[in-house]
């Protein structure tokens, strides 16, 4: 699909859809160069008062130690984007490489892959990544990569139902019947083929993937300080949840406006194809 | 194709061999997970031995624990010691509180299988619900804003669900207790009073995925023509929706709600830590950072187990809902 | 119009059927549809696939597809006008008054429910009657339209049915109600000839021992010219022309209405034979091939073709007819090395072929191509014309850049497309561009062979006869040689040397082409020409007008016996059902499978009208 046509079916976007489009080039501009426009440092002590309302010099108020949550915010979100988008685009990439692989390649390979990666399924993705977190430890780049592992198998089953049909239509069938090698036929045949209901799944995983980072930041074991992701602040600022302070709702309204971007931008998406 | 005799007790005993053949593969399955949750955990830094004593003990002390725990064994010898004990039903000793693995477990599940349960019963009614009324109402008004509902409750983090239910539900209007603890004895009302946020929370997170998978479900065949004849025949959208759209969408709708059950167990991490509630997912969690081995592979074939067997009872289902698969 | 009595029965006049474009504005399926009809008569509706039948058909029960709406004219039946009606009252109507045969029977009955809760439940969700009433009502209803044990047929499935079978279980369904008028659209299109023409003889009895009043959808005539009193033809939405079906079929007044009549039956357009060369371009010999597992003696679990041998010239056709699932396609494959054959080999200058894909070279690729049934999914959704055709000529001429586009241009010019279709997506051509792209495609490699499955089947009487053109210059201009595979047996003697006849894997009969006009034949190939309907009235026989089979000892092994059996009208009591018959060549000089090659073969009744 070239990009000149996904543009066009962006066009065609209903209400939900252009919001959810609206949200996603939000948080990916800001995931971009938010950081810059952070009005305070990221770490300093700013405030004498905690958990401080909304104010000119603190537009989104202060957090539990007197930090400005904006500044705080703007860089927790290039953390999440950053980390769920590069470990959805991995898990993506692995997962529909090792579908395609399995589609065309022997019974056996199919048969050994599918039931690894049935076996990783049938794990509890939250305790898998524990159990790596735990064995591994959690570095930026290890909670990338063990974000990514842990949805590898979701991407793979989808991607290679995908292949394994496109695989037995006739189009297929004919560029085999002209001799073509099963790498031209996966990567020109079959794949493009595949990049619209790819695409739905790479915005599902990476809900996933913000949810679980979120979620693993929340228990402690995610992103460490002084690094923080969205999950941190909220993780670390909880004690404002009485107050209802915004040090505490700012972060979770922000995790809460990407991860619903990005599914009504999914759901809004051209169905063709999708099935 | 053309008509054959029935053989309902052909049909039997194929379905039979089949759920058989599922059995024997959800055990190779069960043994990968135990090899894969194995190596995984054996590349943990330190072990059970230096955690339980802690930084100050001397090398020989902790050489010493090692040996009693068996650590110093290489760890295919492990592994086949495990197997062969949970073979037999025994799934040995924990490391760190010293005692059975099955005592611990055998603690703790009850609370997890009362939670999941209480669940269940909860949201897949209201899934169910809400997933077929968007699919009679297709692109109207309820189905669209049935739709963003499902989907800001998937979206949402589930730490989130749980802590603004904390925060109305205990804080600000102090009806429910912030702390699922069930006392020993507790009446009904108690119990589920106590109990009543931590379901509310988990269902709110699996009841918008079933919702939306059997919406979807349903809307795959209403452009089928057997639902177009059966305007044709002048019958009424619920009737249509009932009767004749049901019966061939329960296999993709039950697949969803063995999916959504299967996260009861192992994803209430969350719920359960918020909740200070002793079920199996926050003790496979203590496993992991106390190194407690046996423990850790215990809850995993537990998690797996459930998934399998939940896995198993959709197909099975399905299998039975659609004559084709059953007379084949 | 059809000139019923002063006060029709139906009534529709200044019908129009509206829908919605993307963009936004409305256009009309159809528009101006006047047409009215007696009591008891039958109405035929005749057009291209798009020419708004359907949607006509739809509106008579006051429905219109999603994203399409009635937005004119008057729908009166009886004495209701439909398009005045709510939502309610028309439910009332649907399935009571008014009852629909769908097109497709297998795909709408709900493969969940059994036949009888289906066949009933219309009659009780309308209050018409007890279960147990319509319960005897469809048992009766189903041995009225010939199926087979009426009692206990009710507690089975859709998928325990043949497509004949749910066929008329569909109208048994319709005929329920006794209603007013009964709607068929395309009841017979998706069924083979020989079972159409068992289900038309149901259809007809019914229809008519009723009294039933009738629309009938269809794209064939020569069908139309045995069920209907009037005839509407359709094009694009508009009536063409309309009239009594003596009149219509004697005497068509409109030129698009002739234009379909010969486009039914293609004139024949096959060059001289030349010498037959020494060594067949073609060659295949004693091929068996099948699904799953080969055994040790060469036989796959299911086997589909069986000893099946051919030869073919360069420059000539091969026709290949059978009924569907006889084994047409599987021949192509393995020919083409998708499915490499059991046993067996296929020759190509005499040189034998490597079974499968592995092995063959690019050149043995190049020379036989194979071009698919159905343009729709044979072309990459992906890819613009132009991609699609520069693969091949990368890939087997190692052509790039100008040379490429040059010869696309050339190729483009030989199918008859204007070469601007070159940067079109193929999602975006009509049914018969895309099936030209199809064959650019194969014709993009220089092949010696071109093996087309069902290249027409999918297209429209019309839009398949300018294909038939087209192939027929292309083997007199380029000296292809060609495997032409059908179900339809007057497209094959409109273009083919050389027939083959399938049954069941088996090749039952072969031969040179103007030997089928002649009388004697196997068994099969006769019920098979017999079951052609032909273009005009009367021709369609009554049913049960044919004498039973002769009995045989149906207990043998059915696979060591001839394949025909079961349906034979030929077959001899202690020969046919107690050995597997020999190759016998008829004096025509066609090769059959038959115990007898004599006067025994020569039509002494009307084929075999048995039951579908
Ligand atoms: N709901 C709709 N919205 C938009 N266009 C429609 C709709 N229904 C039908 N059409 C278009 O109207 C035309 C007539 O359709 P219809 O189904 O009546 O044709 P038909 O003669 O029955 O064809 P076939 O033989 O293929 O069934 C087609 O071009 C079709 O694409
Ligand atoms: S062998 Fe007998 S049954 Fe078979 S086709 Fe010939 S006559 Fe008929
Ligand atoms: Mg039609």
């Amino acid at each position: 699909m070239s990009v000149g046509r996904f543009l066009r079916s962006l066009r065609g976007l209903s209400l939900s859809g252009r919001i959810g489009l609206g949200l996603v080039l939000f948080w990916g501009v800001v995931a971009l160069v938010g950081p810059m426009l952070a009005p305070h440092p990221v770490g300093a002590f700013v405030d004498r008062d905690v958990f401080g309302g909304y104010s000119s010099r603190f537009p989104l108020g202060s957090d539990y130690l007197g930090r400005d949550v904006l500044s705080r915010l703007l860089s927790g979100a290039r953390y999440t984007v950053g980390l769920g988008a590069s470990a959805a685009i991995a898990a993506c990439m692995v997962g529909t490489g090792l579908a395609l692989v399995a589609a065309l390649g022997s019974r056996w390979t199919d048969e050994l892959l599918s039931r690894f990666m049935d076996t990783l399924l049938s794990i509890p993705s939250k305790i898998l990544a524990l159990v790596l977190i735990a064995a591994f430890g959690s570095s930026l780049l290890l909670l990338m990569v063990i974000a990514a592992f842990t949805y590898v198998p979701g991407n793979y089953r989808i991607a290679r139902a995908l292949a394994v049909n496109l695989n037995q239509t006739d189009f297929v069938v004919a560029a085999r019947a002209r001799g073509e090698r099963a790498t031209h036929i996966a990567l020109f045949e079959i794949l493009p083929n595949m990049i619209h209901p790819l695409l739905a799944d790479f915005g599902l995983r990476f809900v996933f993937i913000v949810l679980l980072l979120s979620a693993l930041s929340f228990l402690g074991l995610g992103v460490q300080p002084p690094a923080a992701d969205l999950g941190s602040l909220v993780r670390e600022n909880i004690s404002g949840i009485v107050e209802g302070a915004p040090a505490i709702l700012m972060p979770a309204l922000a995790i809460a406006t990407l991860t619903v971007g990005v599914n009504l931008l999914i759901d809004a998406l051209p169905r063709a194809g999708r099935r | 194709m053309a008509a054959s005799p029935d053989a309902p007790n052909n049909g039997g005993r194929r379905l039979a061999l089949m759920i058989l053949g599922r059995i024997g593969a959800s055990f190779v399955t069960l043994i990968l997970v135990a090899l894969v949750v194995f190596v995984i955990s054996s590349l943990l830094p330190g072990d059970a031995a230096q955690e339980a004593l802690g930084q100050s003990a001397t090398a020989e002390q902790i050489a010493a624990l090692r040996q009693e725990m068996g650590l110093d064994r290489p760890a295919y010898e492990r592994f086949a010691t495990w197997a062969w004990g949970m073979v037999g039903g025994d799934a040995g000793q924990s490391l760190v509180a010293n005692m059975p693995v099955g005592d611990i477990i055998s603690e703790r599940l009850p609370n997890s299988l009362l939670l999941a349960a209480l669940t269940t019963l909860v949201a897949v009614p209201l899934a169910l619900g809400i997933g077929i009324a968007s699919a009679m109402n297709r692109d109207g008004r309820l189905d669209r804003a049935l739709n963003i509902v499902t989907l800001s409750m998937v979206a949402l983090p589930e730490f989130l669900v749980a802590t603004l239910a904390v925060l109305v539900f205990s804080v600000q209007l102090q009806w429910l207790p912030s702390i699922a603890l069930v006392p020993e004895e507790a009446g009904v009302a108690e119990l589920l009073k106590a109990l009543a946020m931590p379901v509310a929370a988990l269902a709110v997170v699996v009841m918008a995925q079933m919702a939306r998978m059997t919406r979807a479900a349903i809307i795959d065949q209403l452009d089928r023509p057997y639902v177009e004849m059966a305007v044709l025949k002048g019958f009424s959208a619920r009737r249509i929706i009932i009767t004749h759209v049901l019966p061939n969408s329960v296999g993709p709708i039950f697949n969803a709600i063995a999916l959504s059950l299967s996260y009861l167990l192992g994803g209430a991490i969350i719920v359960e830590t918020i909740f200070n509630y002793p079920g199996l997912a926050s003790l496979m969690v203590n496993a992991v950072t106390s190194r407690d081995m046996p423990l850790l592979q215990a809850c995993a074939m537990i998690f797996c187990a459930v998934y399998l067997a939940l896995m198993l009872i959709a197909d099975v289902a399905a299998i039975l809902a659609n004559p084709r698969l059953r007379n084949q | 119009m059809a000139d019923a009595s002063a006060n029709p029965y139906v009534a529709v006049s200044g019908l129009r059927v509206s829908a919605r474009r993307p963009d936004g504005s409305d256009f009309d399926i159809v528009s101006d549809i006047d047409f009215s009809l007696a009591r008891g008569e039958v109405l035929a509706l005749i057009g291209e696939s798009g020419s708004g039948k359907t949607t006509i058909a739809l509106a008579m029960l006051g429905h219109a597809r999603n994203g399409a709406a009635i937005t004119g004219g008057s729908i009166r039946v009886g004495d209701v006008d439909l398009a005045s009606l709510g939502a309610a009252d028309l439910r009332a109507l649907r399935g009571n008054r008014i009852c629909y045969v769908a097109q497709s029977a297998a795909a709408a009955f709900n493969p969940a429910r059994t036949i009888m809760d289906q066949a009933i439940e219309a009659a009780l969700v309308h209050g018409l009657m007890s279960r147990a009433e319509a319960e005897a009502k469809a048992v009766g209803l189903f041995g009225e339209l010939g199926l087979p044990r009426p009692e206990s047929i009710g507690r089975k499935y859709p998928h325990q049915f043949s497509g004949g079978q749910l066929q008329r279980l569909m109208a048994a369904m319709a005929l329920m109600s006794d209603p007013d008028l009964i709607i068929l659209d395309e009841p017979t299109t998706a069924l083979d000839v020989t079972t159409q023409i068992g289900v038309l003889q149901a259809f007809r009895n019914v229809v008519r021992r009723r009294g039933t009043t009738a629309i009938y959808v269809s794209h064939d005539l020569a069908v139309v010219a045995q069920m209907a009193d009037h005839i509407l033809v359709l094009q694009q939405g508009h009536i063409v022309e309309a009239g009594r079906a003596a009149r219509m079929i004697e005497a068509p007044e409109q030129d698009y209405t002739r234009t379909l009549m010969a486009a039914a039956h293609p004139a024949p357009s096959v060059p001289e034979r030349g010498p037959a060369a020494d060594v067949p371009l073609l060659e295949v010999r004693g091929v068996t091939a099948g699904y799953g597992r080969i055994d040790a003696a060469g036989h796959p679990a299911i086997p589909v073709l069986r000893d099946v041998s051919l030869s073919l010239q360069r420059g000539q056709t091969l026709g290949v007819i059978g009924e569907s699932g006889s084994g047409k396609s599987t021949l192509a494959r393995a020919i083409s090395g998708l499915l490499p054959p059991a046993r067996g080999q296929v020759l190509l200058d005499g040189a034998p072929l490597p079974p499968g894909l592995k092995g063959r070279t690019r050149d043995d690729f190049r020379r036989v191509q194979i071009v698919f049934q159905n343009a729709d999914v044979a072309l990459n959704p992906a890819q613009s014309v132009r991609q699609i055709l520069k693969r091949p000529l990368a890939f087997y001429h190692g052509l790039r850049g100008a040379a490429a586009d040059a010869r696309i241009a050339e190729l483009l010019d030989l199918i008859r497309l204007p070469a601007t279709i070159g940067d079109r997506r193929c999602t975006e051509l009509s049914g018969g561009q895309k099936q030209r792209v199809n064959l650019a495609r194969a014709l993009a490699a220089n092949p010696d062979i071109i093996l087309c499955d069902e290249v027409t089947s999918a297209l429209d009487t019309v839009v398949g006869a300018a294909i038939l053109d087209l192939l027929a210059d292309l083997r007199r201009d380029l000296g292809i040689g060609m495997i032409f595979i059908s179900h339809d047996i007057s497209t094959v003697r409109a273009i083919c040397d050389d027939i083959l006849v399938l049954y069941h894997g088996h090749a039952v009969e072969q031969g040179p082409r103007d030997t089928f006009a002649e009388a004697l034949h196997h068994p099969y190939t006769r019920l098979l020409v017999s079951s052609v309907p032909e273009l005009r009235i009367g021709w369609l026989p009554d049913a049960g007008s044919a004498p039973p089979l002769p009995p045989v000892d149906e207990s043998g092994n059915a696979a060591d016996l001839c394949p025909f059996l079961a349906r034979c009208d030929t077959r001899v009591a202690g020969l046919c059902d107690a050995s597997f018959p020999p190759r016998h060549r008829l004096p025509t000089g066609n090769e059959i499978l038959c115990h007898f090659a004599d006067e025994k073969l020569l039509p002494f009744a009307r084929g075999n009208m048995g039951a579908a």
